[in-house]
This record gives structure tokens, C-alpha cells and sequence, in this order.
């Protein structure tokens, strides 16, 4: 999809109206926008943070609530120990504080649910932001497209949004769910015990009753570029693979 | 409008002139692309100058080689937010491909061309007079596939999207015609000073 428009998507307050911890390291912060907007599902705004002294600091989060949340949004912020933006949205915003953000932004790594499917989603960690946008507004649309996430997580506390995934799992409405743990060492029903490869892809797949017209891959580069040559691997076709790297 | 509680962590006072608005330094060198990393063989590697839809050289690996060999020493940002301060790399500057091809710059406008169908442009301005080139070589090393390997171009005074990895053409333009990420909301130009991030950014 090209999105192009001329208009220049200029900055706004929004206030945070919720926080919600996902998992140890990745909080959820709800925010309403003064000026309201329809995202579509992968996209993402940029925050902008500004010090007594007018150094700003700039960072793209991806927005993980469906459309259908509008004028909410939902950013699912992990913690970065290093970071200089994560820290400050986990250690000191508070509801009711207003935060400076432009968008939606992004006109590539979207889907939405009239263009159809089947839709192949691969998340690693908290790649899976965007990804459980497109999953979040199927369900919100009512969209019967058949669509597959296959999630790779460190431990079963760190999968974020897992109820709610197994949730829309549960439903049996063509959204599966394929989730596998890298380190732990307890095996868990029904669950994989290793980093993602050709064949869970491909297990991945045959969920799908035709093979994908298009795959999103978010996570790390090291898991992207891995879960990518996986889907290749499988037969996924190159040119119809969309990713999404963070890290920088 | 200052954030509640927000310091910041600001660049040392050495290299903050250095630092664009908006951006923050990273000693990492992240890697974006919009799909998966293409497997480019040496082989049947070409690189081709076209004005408009014509070819006018190309180039092969081996013959790309023996151009001459420049190094350059950039500060590179992203649009995503990070920048590196410092960058080494090495290939064949847009004048010497210019030169080899006897032939001046023809249009005023450039679109160039990636192995994966991405596209970026840039005015034909910003790739001559030393400003860009194809570089082969990061820190002294052969570029590796996922840093655009086993070419990419440079053009480090731009966002670096405009730095197209996997790049196998220039193609001279009449006029300005937007690439793969100016066409998905992406400023048409880029210069990270202005902070021209996204469409109708100033």
C-alpha cells in the first residue's frame, strides 16, 4: 500500500490515560492524542521528549492497539537498560502527564483487513507491537482472514499480550497462535523449546489454509534477519515479506 | 513544551554540534530494511548508469574494482533516530563513475536502484562534487549483506535511507520522481539538519 499525502503530520500533546505492566520489562502506556487520529495497524508515531533546558530527545514506538481503539493508542515500551527514552516512560510518567507525539507514521509495514489475507505474522519479543495491532484490529473488524502468528519469547512470563493471544487463539475463528520459548527449561504443553526455523515456519503455514500472500517480521535484527531466511527457507516468497527492525 | 521529568542524556559538548536535532548517538550500527536481505552473487553482480530508461555502462564486479578506490570518513543518521559518529568506508566515488562513463552529469535528478526493487532519489547534486559514493568497504572490511553488501551507496549528509544497500543502478532523471520509502510517507529530500523526517516536513 503507498500511502502519499503532502500534508505534514505535525506535533501534538497526548495525555496518558493508563499504564498497564505486560511483563517484566514492558509496560503498556495508553495515550490520548488532542488531536485525534485513526492509525492504521502496524504504524507508528514518534515521542518527543524535552528537558528544562530544550534538549529534545526523539523515538519511534510502534503503536500496538487495533485501529478500532482510536483516539486511543497503545505503546508497549520495553525497558531498555541502557536507554535514555525507555527508562523515563517506565520509571516516571505517570497518568495524566502529557507527552509530545507526531503521526500515524509509516506507510509500509501496515495491513489492513480489507486487503485480505492469509497474513503470516513473526514476532520477536517486543516486535510483537505492531504485529498485535494486525491481530487486535481482525479481531476488531470482525475479519475472517485466515492470519498465523508464530511469537518467539524468552520465558512464558515474557510473552507479552498472552492472554489476550490466547485468547483470540481460543476462538478458533483463524487466528492461531504458535509460540515458542528460547530459554525455558521447563516444556510447556503444546509450546516450542527453540529459536524460530524453517520448519516451525513452515508448521506455521500450513495453519494457514493457502500459504500467505504476506508475511510481517518485527524483533530484533538478529531475529529478523534469522526468521526472515527461516520464511525463505519455507517457501515464502522473498518479495512478499515485510520487517521491521528495532535496536537502533 | 518541556516533559515532565525528563533530563535527557545530551552528547558531550565536543560532539554536540555533530548531533542533528532529534537524533541520539550510537556506537551500534543498527540495521533497518524494509524486507528480507537479498543474496547478491559477485558473479553476475552489474552496475549500470541509465539516463531515463537507457543504459549508458555498466559496470561488472571485477571492472567496478579497478575504478579508483576512495575512502571517506562520515557522521551517518538514520531517520529512525540514531546516529554514528565516524563511519569509515571506501568505493568509487559518483564522479569517478561519471568520469569513467565520459559523461557529465545529464539530469538534475537521480533515482537509484537496489537488487531488492527498493528505490531511493536524490538530486543529482547531492551524489557529485565528492558528496556520495558506491562504497564496497566499512571499517576496512568488505561490506557484509546485511549492511548492503556487497554494494551500497553513501550519500552520509542525507538521512541515511537515502544510502541504498544492495544498490545495482543510478538512473538519471527529468524530473524528481520519488522512491520506495518517499513514496510510504518519507521526506523527498532528507537532510537530517532540518529534521526532514517525514512528507511535508519543511
Amino acid at each position: 500500500m503507498v500511502i502519499s499525502s503532502s500534508t505534514r503530520i505535525e506535533w501534538q500533546t497526548a495525555t496518558v490515560k493508563e499504564i498497564v505492566p505486560r511483563t517484566p520489562r514492558v509496560t503498556s502506556f495508553v495515550l490520548t492524542p488532542s488531536r485525534p487520529f485513526t492509525p492504521k495497524a502496524g504504524q507508528h508515531v514518534d515521542v518527543r521528549l524535552t528537558a528544562p533546558d530544550g534538549y529534545q530527545a526523539q523515538r519511534g514506538y510502534s503503536i500496538s492497539s487495533a485501529p478500532e481503539s482510536a483516539p486511543d493508542i497503545e505503546l508497549a515500551i520495553e525497558r531498555l537498560e541502557e536507554g535514555e527514552v525507555s527508562p523515563f516512560f517506565h520509571q516516571v510518567v505517570q497518568p495524566g502527564d502529557e507527552i509530545e507525539l507526531r503521526g500515524p507514521l509509516g506507510g509500509h509495514f501496515v495491513w489492513a483487513a480489507e486487503e485480505g489475507g492469509p497474513i503470516l505474522l513473526i514476532a520477536g519479543g517486543s516486535g510483537v507491537a505492531p504485529l498485535m495491532a494486525m491481530a487486535r484490529h481482525r479481531a476488531a473488524s470482525g475479519s475472517t482472514v485466515p492470519m498465523a502468528m508464530l511469537f518467539s519469547c524468552r520465558t512464558w512470563d515474557e510473552v507479552i499480550f498472552r492472554d489476550e493471544l490466547l485468547a483470540m487463539h481460543r476462538k478458533r475463528d483463524g487466528f492461531e497462535l504458535i509460540l515458542t520459548l528460547t530459554r525455558d527449561v521447563e516444556k510447556r504443553n503444546g509450546l516450542h523449546g527453540r529459536r524460530i526455523d524453517s520448519a516451525m515456519v513452515t508448521e506455521a503455514t500450513e495453519r494457514l489454509p493457502t500459504p500467505p500472500v504476506l508475511t510481517f517480521v518485527c524483533g530484533s535484527n538478529a531475529f529478523v534477519s534469522a526468521a526472515s531466511e527461516s520464511s525463505v527457507a519455507a517457501g515464502v516468497p522473498a518479495g512478499s515479506i515485510r520487517t521491521e527492525r528495532y535496536g537502533g | 513544551m518541556v516533559t515532565r521529568g525528563f533530563f535527557g542524556r545530551q552528547p558531550p559538548p565536543d560532539i554536540s554540534n555533530r548531533v542533528p536535532p532529534g537524533q541520539a548517538l550510537t556506537d551500534d550500527f543498527p540495521v533497518l530494511s524494509a524486507g528480507p536481505t537479498p543474496k547478491v552473487p559477485l558473479d553476475t553482480w552489474k552496475f549500470t548508469l541509465k539516463v531515463g530508461p537507457r543504459p549508458v555502462k555498466s559496470w561488472t564486479w571485477e571492472e567496478f574494482n579497478a575504478l579508483p578506490q576512495t575512502r571517506m570518513t562520515r557522521d551517518i543518521h538514520c531517520v529512525t533516530t540514531w546516529s554514528k559518529l565516524d563511519t569509515p568506508w571506501q568505493g568509487v566515488m559518483i564522479d569517478d563513475l561519471l568520469g569513467d562513463a565520459n559523461i557529465e552529469p545529464p539530469t538534475g535528478f537521480t533515482l537509484a536502484h537496489s537488487f531488492d526493487g527498493y528505490t531511493t532519489n536524490v538530486p543529482t547534486a547531492d551524489l557529485v562534487g565528492g558528496k556520495s559514493m558506491v562504497a564496497t568497504h566499512f571499517e576496512g572490511k568488505p561490506l557484509t549483506p546485511d549492511h548492503g553488501g556487497p554494494a551500497r551507496l553513501l550519500v552520509p549528509h542525507l538521512y541515511f535511507w537515502k544510502s541504498a544497500k544492495w544498490v545495482n543502478a543510478l538512473q538519471f532523471t527529468e524530473r524528481d520522481e520519488l522512491g520506495f520509502w518517499e513514496l510510504r510517507g518519507y521526506h523527498a529530500y532528507g537532510d537530517p539538519w532540518r529534521e526532514q523526517r517525514y512528507t511535508g516536513d519543511p
